[in-house]
């Protein structure tokens, strides 16, 4: 039963721990991209179209990414080279993405996907519990997990992680050190839009393979609210990701087990739950004003021009 | 994006009725709201095969446009508002949570006539519509209780209203006319249309040992889940029968068409006046899809109840009927008010899960 329930919460979470984790490399080099939700959209109908024609979803997935990644650039155009402002064209972008996959997807409404299936390992799969949580799981997850280990080493082990996140703190300081701000904030942001497609070709190819409009479902407010909640950083969005995932399928249980005991809990108040153990842990992380200060982009959302 | 393309749309329509003159502008306009997408595999692909239906027996006199994904709320009101500032003849919404929002706006617009699904607030331009979703629900129960080897079902529910705690109930009570110990376990999935969420209640259930499902949300999400599971569902409001070949037992397919032509007919005749219909199987506004993976006998008891509500020999909800506490409600024979059932806000006796108020 537990090990059902994990595999249900790793399924649950992936998606959020992908797209925040792609949006805080786009957020640390100083660009808020508020379209996480409308690229993860793009990135599922991508997958699943590309995963239906070819019958491959590993085609689908890097269609997934393609898309999302193809999909940021048009906020990394505008808000880069045209200097719109962020916050606007960022919402902008989840509209147009809700709208545009609508499109994509529409021939393809109603059929059953096709799903990606997991990788098994010779003998570590057969472990009881563990060989089954962690040894028989999908691409995705594999990725997702190496991402959190790869951005963690990026961003504070390499020198190139270094430039992005003197970027995010002040692009005058780093231009004028004549690293090439805007260059790095486009590659930040079509990471920031590979990642939010890649988590929603997971959307159509393993949690709910089949294309419907909308299917993203809010998931990526909640990742782009996971990478406050992590101030910034890729192992607490990983944490975040999962708890939220867990509160979320452990209320589903909750619920029935409330039944078979007999008692009330009001199911609104779990459905809230998620919700509102992030505020609290929102609360104890910004208890210390320091480290948050520290841990956030201090010039993020702030248009950049560089001086001829 | 949709949203503001049909906005446009119908806004360049109004403009291009200014430039091509009378003709164009005698067409009415029959407008339609949608509480998710018009392909969501459910609930709003039914509304919208209804629209298209009305578009092919009536498209010359009239056009049918149509806002989806418009979420229940202060939006609603807005999206509602901007289809009668459109020039709409006659708007539908078509789901419970639009009612407070369309009975506003209604007050607002006293000249166009109104109809809104499943709600229960009616006014002199503004009608209720629905269907007796229940009577296919009671068909389900018997089936799951014949079909279940545990006795016990999952229902995944949406919200807390009347219409899903009715459908719960006659589920039940279907289910406790073959089987008296009949469990039914419930999980409110607290959205209409979130396929994640509602595969994730689908898991749960299924991990917390049913053997059935049935789901009152809007997508194929749970009967994915189902099929991949190995386990026997329901589909709701479509048949769902794509997304689980070996799995689907039976849907109630909403079959709004019928309907739609017929109200737009009494608009344009002049003959239209605000009711509150609330129609079931025998008149065709729901149907039952094919009775699949299941054995001769119970497809046979299965026609056998529902030619038996239609005849009306059969109502679902008639006594003795207990409530949740062992209170009684029904007496032998009795048979419940439309208004109770519209109304329902208690379980009945058999059902685990305590309401949520």
């Amino acid at each position: 039963m537990f090990e059902a329930i994990l595999l249900t919460v790793i399924t649950a979470s992936t998606p959020l721990v992908l797209a925040a984790l792609g949006e805080l490399v786009t957020e640390r080099s100083g660009v808020l991209n508020l379209g996480v939700e409308g690229m993860m959209i793009i990135g599922a109908a991508c997958a699943f179209v590309a995963a239906q024609l070819t019958g491959s979803p590993y085609i689908g997935i890097l269609a997934g990414i393609f898309g999302g990644g193809v999909f940021s650039l048009l906020f990394g155009f505008l808000t880069l080279t045209l200097v719109a402002n962020q916050v606007a064209t960022g919402l902008a972008l989840t509209i147009l993405g809700l709208g545009l996959s609508g499109q994509i997807g529409e021939a393809f409404v109603g059929q059953p996907g096709i799903k990606l299936q997991p990788i098994v390992f010779p003998f570590l799969s057969d472990i009881p519990f563990f060989g089954r949580v962690l040894f028989r799981q999908d691409l995705i997850f594999y990725v997702s997990i190496a991402l959190v280990v790869g951005i963690n080493w990026f961003l504070f082990r390499s020198r190139t992680g270094l430039k992005l996140r003197a970027i995010g703190d002040s692009h005058a300081s780093a231009h004028a050190l004549g690293i090439n701000v805007i260059r790095t904030r486009y590659l930040a942001v079509m990471f920031g839009g590979a990642c939010a497609g890649l988590a929603g070709a997971q959307l159509s190819l393993v949690y709910t393979p089949q294309w419907v409009e909308n299917m993203s479902a809010g998931r990526g407010w909640i990742a782009l609210a996971l990478v406050v909640f992590a101030s910034w950083r890729p192992w607490r969005i990983l944490a975040g990701g999962y708890l939220f995932g867990a509160v979320g399928i452990g209320q589903l249980h909750a619920q029935i087990v409330a039944q078979n005991l007999g008692i009330v809990i009001p199911s609104q108040f779990l459905s809230a739950l998620p919700y509102a153990a992030t505020i609290v842990v929102l609360i104890i992380i910004s208890h210390n004003r320091r480290t948050t200060l520290i841990n956030t982009p201090a010039a993020l959302g702030k248009p950049f021009v560089p001086d001829r | 994006m949709k949203k503001l393309i049909i906005a446009l749309a119908a806004s360049a329509a109004l403009m291009g009725g200014f430039s091509t003159g009378a003709e164009a502008q005698e067409k009415k306009k029959v407008c339609f709201i949608y509480v998710g997408s018009k392909t969501d595999g459910g609930w709003t692909q039914a509304h919208d095969l209804g629209r298209q239906q009305l578009d092919k027996a009536l498209g010359a006199k009239v056009e049918t446009p149509f806002l989806e994904n418009v979420p229940e709320g202060p939006d609603a009101e807005r999206a509602i508002e901007r289809m009668a500032r459109s020039g709409c003849s006659l708007v539908f919404t078509t789901s419970f949570g639009f009612m407070d929002a369309t009975v506003k706006v209604a007050a607002k617009f006293p000249d166009i006539k109104f109809e809104h699904a499943t709600g229960f607030k009616a006014g002199p331009n503004l009608a209720t519509y629905n269907s007796r979703f229940y009577e296919g629900r009671y068909i389900q129960g018997q089936i799951a209780a014949k079909m279940s080897k545990k006795g016990v079902a999952g229902y995944i529910a949406s919200f807390p209203i009347p219409e899903v705690v009715m459908g719960i109930n006659a589920f039940e009570l279907g289910a406790k006319s073959i089987n008296p110990n009949f469990k039914l376990k419930v999980v409110w999935a607290n959205t209409w249309f979130d396929p994640g969420k509602e595969a994730d209640a689908a898991k749960a259930l299924i991990d917390q040992g049913v053997d059935i499902l049935t789901q009152h949300t809007d997508t194929t999400a749970p009967m994915q889940v189902a099929a991949e599971r190995g386990i026997l569902a329901f589909g709701q409001a479509s048949d769902m029968i794509a997304a689980g070949p070996k799995t689907q037992l039976t849907a109630i397919v909403d079959t709004w068409g019928a309907y739609y032509i017929k109200r737009t007919k009494a608009l344009l005749d002049g003959t239209w006046k605000s009711e509150q219909i609330w129609d079931g199987l025998k008149d065709g506004i729901l149907t039952m899809a094919p009775y699949t993976n299941m054995p001769d006998d119970v497809k046979a008891m299965a026609e056998e109840t529902e030619a038996k509500i239609k005849s009306g020999e059969l109502h679902p909800f008639t006594g003795p009927i207990n409530k949740q506490d062992g209170t009684a409600w029904l007496a032998a024979g009795e048979k419940a008010q439309d208004g109770v059932l519209l109304g329902m806000n208690f379980y009945i006796e058999g059902v685990d899960d305590k309401l949520p108020k």
